[in-house]
């Protein structure tokens, strides 16, 4: 049989999505449902000292508001990653007390027998306040600024090796510029949706979330209820870009006020909402310096960043955390610094930190190239990290030259003039541009079950979900090659937390931490087949050793002679079987934290103690991935054409050569770059969240006045991989790819408008009015 | 949403009646609307549908002039033959503007009535002297990038947001409304009003007034028209700037010239000093570029939108270059 694993298979589940018979959190059909409306504060700092529902209370279909005066305790959640669940703010539990840290914050949830009545009852409500004066701005408070503890997952904030300011002073060719990016909204199409329902003391809660598993422990211990009596569902998910990677209000308050009210509750926040309560990428200024010998080889590299964090948590965007690694050079310093504000606490948005760290980085490689007289390609080559300089370790597999080579054929590299500003295409100026692309390979544990019934036909489970990226799609091709089944002979089971343990949507890790764990699973059951086949007397392999025999469409069969052979289904009925079962739990990470044993009793205990005889799991996790060092890297490649006179870009051409190990699936990973190049013409002409400068609140918060590209604005793309599979990942071979799309596209673009204007914009966005 | 009755009227006479009462809206395509009332900006306790008022058609009079029924859709405008032949800016405009699927539902008489994309006016958690009259301006000290240069005043900076009125201005149509005391016209630079002190009346309609149809008036032979938009991105985004520009020109003069600008007025913005510039001048550049000026010439920039004086005049060039250079 031929593998499916590569193919471009269409998406499992497009069918459904596309006929819309894919049910989203807030679409499940749950018997007298109630909906809440939270209503958010219109001030940016303070305490609330009325909330005034005398009116809304009295109103058509109200059941209840639920305010800090009569909302129920909650308790400190005990995880801090996405995982374990990690609820966004740890200093501001929703409705807990009267402090207001930034405007469109939770006050109230009102629940009524209709989403209109609850509306309609919200509007009503009044606030009065005590005001205090709020920190607004990043700039105005620079002088507040903080060095940060650790990053997200423990990522380092402050890096060095040599001695990056010395050498600096003595580079002949140097650049040293700032570099400032807005803040950006990841306005997924799905809003942050929840519906939860109390039966007794057991808690079901449908949710919007890259992580069913992170929600349920969350829950289990912000309520105080034990873990099995909480079960969370997200069959589909319509994009998450990190904003639901960790939990808000919407998710515990739906909860809160279900039990409060003895009512399933929906609670969905708004687009508007969204703006304040559910996370962004947070605002950052860069000050980038680069010191080089005169022909380019790098000395010097500091990348300092402030970027801003709330008062109720701390999230650091890790903007310098490639810069260590992607380029070879004695010396480098890499700093992050924090200023709090009164807005709501940031968040991952699709590959945070390096998103705008590479536009920073790339930016600058281009000035210093353009100092150097150098082909800004010859640049990067020139730098090449044959090693990962900052830990001294190899690459598990880089092939990003041959990246460089790919791209710079697909667009046509050899046709830029290096001479900014004088070359035209009609009455545009066109320009061509490029960068670095990458992104960390992330792999952590996780667990899947494989069963294979006797009619023929298997199924997988995995407490993982599919963010919309394809991960139901891939899993398929993956269980059904180690099957030995055609994909339409699989069926892959993932979001909902009965299911073990898998891998949170986050960190571009799926495929690398579940694909193993679904391969291994699969091969298991397979594996309890042949035992079944080769002790059983009346079976024509009966006596044959193990090792010898395959799995191949749907039977088991000698390698040496395929006409030995038996159908899964002959082999499950002779022994009286509806199906065979094998659990495994692949304990890797490349993160070189030593796996964490799971604790005794639970499912994946069992899953651990089965997964010690089998063979795929031990060889995958007997690999010694401590020599190497991990990372996915790329290629963009832009060319612009811009109006001199109006300041109007059009980008007309974009390539990304992609090293992402081996391709899973052609079609949904060229889909996965491709979102990412786009989202990166957003972040580089037209995205960005205005607050006011004299309050402190959001001011564009719908997708009229936060411009996110159109059809219209979006060109040919041409997306390439080069498809070497990593050794050392995991027996696939695969990377995740989810993020890595968006890095150093944004620089590419600006390289590319500096090429054809000879303006460099070091201000993102992009916009007309700075190229007039 | 506040709750509101809606009313189905099947003629004139009848949606001029039901709308005597105070608190009450038309409501045609909605794309506008339906928005404001969700966001508790718009809260009208009556809400009357026109949209079997059969208002829907584009008819061309003997005289040359095209009377189009206020209901007729924005797409079937731009589409329109005769349109896109005698009057390219109009149906010009009516494409650069929102997305075909708003196009496709949005009316002409909805187009004229519709309100301002200034966020502060969209948030009413803040300050705005067009929706709660005497709260104040927030866009005046906050963020005003997309605000207006022309027409503005100490109460407000809003920007109206038409693309089809703007040719419309150009054009000098006249607006045929009907009310309880009988049908008048309103020729299209009194239909809007400038903010002043009442920022919130923006149009001299009386409340039983119902905007019946749009008459567009023929153009002398050999004019040539055009309407450029300059925007963040490449649709579904209202103008930065833009500029309708109407030609005739004889033997290298101007005989006639009507402009009109977008994006940067509280108003659309008929560009009288520009034309006075124009008319009678040789169809240059160097002439194109002094009425350019002259029509910015009272532009007055905020914190944020100040590039928009200089855009507005490129945009103008540009639009009369290229106009110009077709005759």
């Amino acid at each position: 049989m031929i593998e499916s694993v590569g193919k471009p298979i269409d998406r499992v589940d497009g069918r459904l999505k596309v006929t819309g018979a894919a049910t989203y959190a807030a679409e499940f059909p749950v018997k007298n449902l109630a909906y809440g409306v939270s209503v958010l504060s219109t001030i940016t700092k303070g305490r609330v000292k009325i909330v005034d529902i005398a009116q809304a209370k009295k109103m058509p279909g109200v059941i209840g508001i639920m305010t800090s005066e009569n909302s129920m305790q909650l308790h400190f959640p005990n995880a801090s990653d996405p995982g374990g669940g990690k609820f966004a703010e740890k200093d501001l539990l929703p409705l807990q007390n009267d402090r207001v840290f930034y405007g469109g914050q939770h006050i109230a949830v009102v629940i009524a027998e209709t989403f209109e009545q609850a509306e309609h009852a919200a509007a009503t409500i009044k606030i009065l306040y005590d005001e205090q004066a709020p920190v607004v701005g990043l700039e105005k408070n620079i002088a507040t600024a903080y060095k940060p503890g650790a990053g997200l997952g423990g990522a380092e904030t402050q890096t060095k090796r040599g001695d990056a300011e010395a050498a600096l002073q003595t580079a002949a060719v140097k650049t040293d510029e700032t570099y400032t990016t807005p803040v950006y909204h990841h306005n997924a199409m799905e809003p942050h949706a929840t519906i939860a329902e109390w039966k007794g003391d057991e808690l079901m809660v449908y949710d919007a979330t890259q992580s069913v598993m992170g929600v349920k422990g969350l829950l289990t211990s912000m309520l105080g209820i034990p873990a099995e009596k909480v079960r969370v569902v997200a069959l589909y998910i319509g994009g998450g870009f990190g904003s639901k990677g960790f939990t808000w209000g919407n998710t515990i308050l739906a909860a809160m006020a279900a039990k409060q009210f003895n009512r399933p509750v929906k609670l969905v926040l708004s687009r508007q909402q969204a703006f304040s309560a559910a996370g962004r990428r947070t605002q950052t200024i860069q000050k980038l310096a680069l010191g080089a010998d005169q022909n380019g080889k790098l000395s010097a590299i500091k990348h300092a960043t402030t970027s801003e964090t709330s008062f109720v948590d701390e999230f650091v965007e890790t903007a310098g955390v490639a810069t260590s690694m992607i380029y070879s050079s004695p010396n480098v310093d890499v700093s992050h610094e924090l200023v709090r504000l009164n807005r709501g606490t940031p968040c991952p948005t699709r590959a945070p930190g390096e998103a705008p760290g590479t536009y920073a980085l790339e930016a600058a490689m281009d000035e210093l190239a353009n100092k150097l007289k150098l082909d800004p390609l010859q640049l990067r080559l020139i730098n090449h990290a044959d090693m990962e300089e900052q830990k001294k370790k190899q690459f598990s597999s880089k092939n990003l030259k041959e990246c460089y080579q790919r791209g710079a054929d697909a667009i046509g590299w050899s046709k830029r003039n290096p001479t900014p500003g004088v070359t035209r295409e009609g009455k545009y100026l066109v320009g061509y541009g490029m960068a670095t692309a990458t992104y960390p390979a992330n792999r952590s544990a996780s667990t899947a079950r494989a069963t294979l019934f006797a009619d023929g036909h298997a199924e997988i489970l995995c407490g993982t979900q599919d963010i919309g990226t394809g991960t139901y799609t891939i899993a398929t091709q993956i269980a059904a090659d180690a099957f030995g089944l055609p994909i339409d002979k699989v069926k892959v089971k993932l979001g909902d937390s009965m299911y073990p343990k898998g891998a949170q949507s986050g960190g571009s890790q799926v495929t690398a931490s579940v694909g193993p764990a679904v391969r291994a699973a699969a091969l298991g059951a397979i594996s309890k087949l042949i035992d079944l086949a080769v002790s059983d007397s009346n079976s024509s392999l009966h006596g044959y050793k193990k090792g010898d025999i395959i799995a191949d469409n749907g039977r088991i069969h000698l390698k040496s002679n395929p006409v030995k052979a038996e159908t899964y289904t002959q082999i499950l009925n002779r022994n009286g079987l509806d199906k065979v079962e094998a659990q495994a739990k692949t304990n890797v990470s490349t993160r070189a934290q030593a796996p964490t044993p799971a604790p005794a009793g639970s499912p994946e205990a069992k899953a651990e103690e089965e997964s010690k005889a089998n063979a795929a799991v031990q060889a995958d996790e007997k690999t010694d991935r401590t020599p190497y060092s991990f990372h996915s890297f790329g290629a963009q490649f832009v060319k612009v054409l811009v109006d001199p006179d109006l300041g109007t870009i059009k980008v007309d051409k974009i390539v990304g050569v992609m090293d992402i190990g081996k391709v899973m699936n052609l079609k949904t990973a060229t889909n996965q770059i491709m979102g990412g190049m786009i989202f990166g013409i957003g972040m580089a002409l037209m995205e960005n969240t205005q607050y006011d400068p004299n309050n402190g609140r959001v001011v564009t918060r719908d997708l009229a006045q936060y411009l996110v590209p159109v059809h219209a604005d979006i060109p040919e793309i041409e997306v390439q991989f080069i498809d070497k599979p990593d050794p050392y990942i995991s027996p696939l071979g695969a990377r995740g790819i989810g993020e890595i799309g968006i890095t150093g596209i944004t620089a590419a673009i600006a390289n590319a408008i500096y090429n054809a204007t000879g303006k460099r914009v070091r201000d993102l966005p992009i916009t007309p009015d700075k190229l007039i | 949403m506040e709750p509101f009755k809606l009313i189905r009227v099947q003629d004139n006479q009848a949606a001029i009646h039901a709308a005597g009462v105070t608190r009450t809206k038309f409501i045609a395509g909605g794309t506008n609307m339906l928005d404001l009332m969700k966001l508790n900006i718009e809260t009208p306790k009556q809400v009357i549908d026109i949209n079997k008022l059969g208002l829907n058609k584009i008819e061309e009079l003997k005289s040359g002039n095209i009377l189009i029924g206020a209901l007729v859709k924005n797409s079937d405008l731009a589409y329109h033959p005769t349109i896109i032949k005698n009057f390219p800016v109009l149906s010009e405009a009516l494409l650069s503007g929102a997305s075909p699927q708003l196009r496709n539902m949005a009316s002409v008489g909805g187009n004229l009535m519709q309100r301002t994309r200034c966020p502060y006016f969209y948030n009413t958690d803040f300050a705005c002297n067009k929706r709660v009259p005497g709260s104040g301006c927030a866009a005046i000290d906050g963020y005003n990038r997309n605000n207006a240069i022309l027409g503005t005043s100490d109460k407000c900076i809003a920007t109206h947001p038409s693309d089809m009125c703007v040719a419309m201005a150009a054009l000098g149509a006249i607006i045929h409304v009907q009310g309880i005391k009988g049908v008048r016209t309103i020729p299209f630079t009194d239909f809007h009003l400038l903010p002043g002190q009442t920022p919130h009346i923006e149009h001299t309609l009386k409340q039983d007034e119902l905007i019946t149809h749009v008459e567009i008036p023929a153009l002398p032979s050999g004019s040539k028209s055009h309407y450029l938009k300059v925007r963040d991105r490449a649709s579904y985004e209202f103008a930065l700037t833009s500029a309708a520009v109407v030609l005739n020109i004889q033997n290298g003069r101007i005989k006639n010239a009507r402009l009109a600008l977008g994006g940067v007025g509280t108003k659309p913005w008929r560009a009288l000093l520009a034309e006075k510039v124009l008319i009678g001048a040789i169809a240059n550049e160097q002439n194109y570029r002094t009425a350019a000026a002259a029509a910015l010439s009272q532009a007055k920039g905020h914190k944020d939108n100040t590039f928009k004086i200089e855009l507005a005049k490129r945009t103008l060039v540009r639009a009369l270059i290229t106009t110009g250079g077709m005759s």
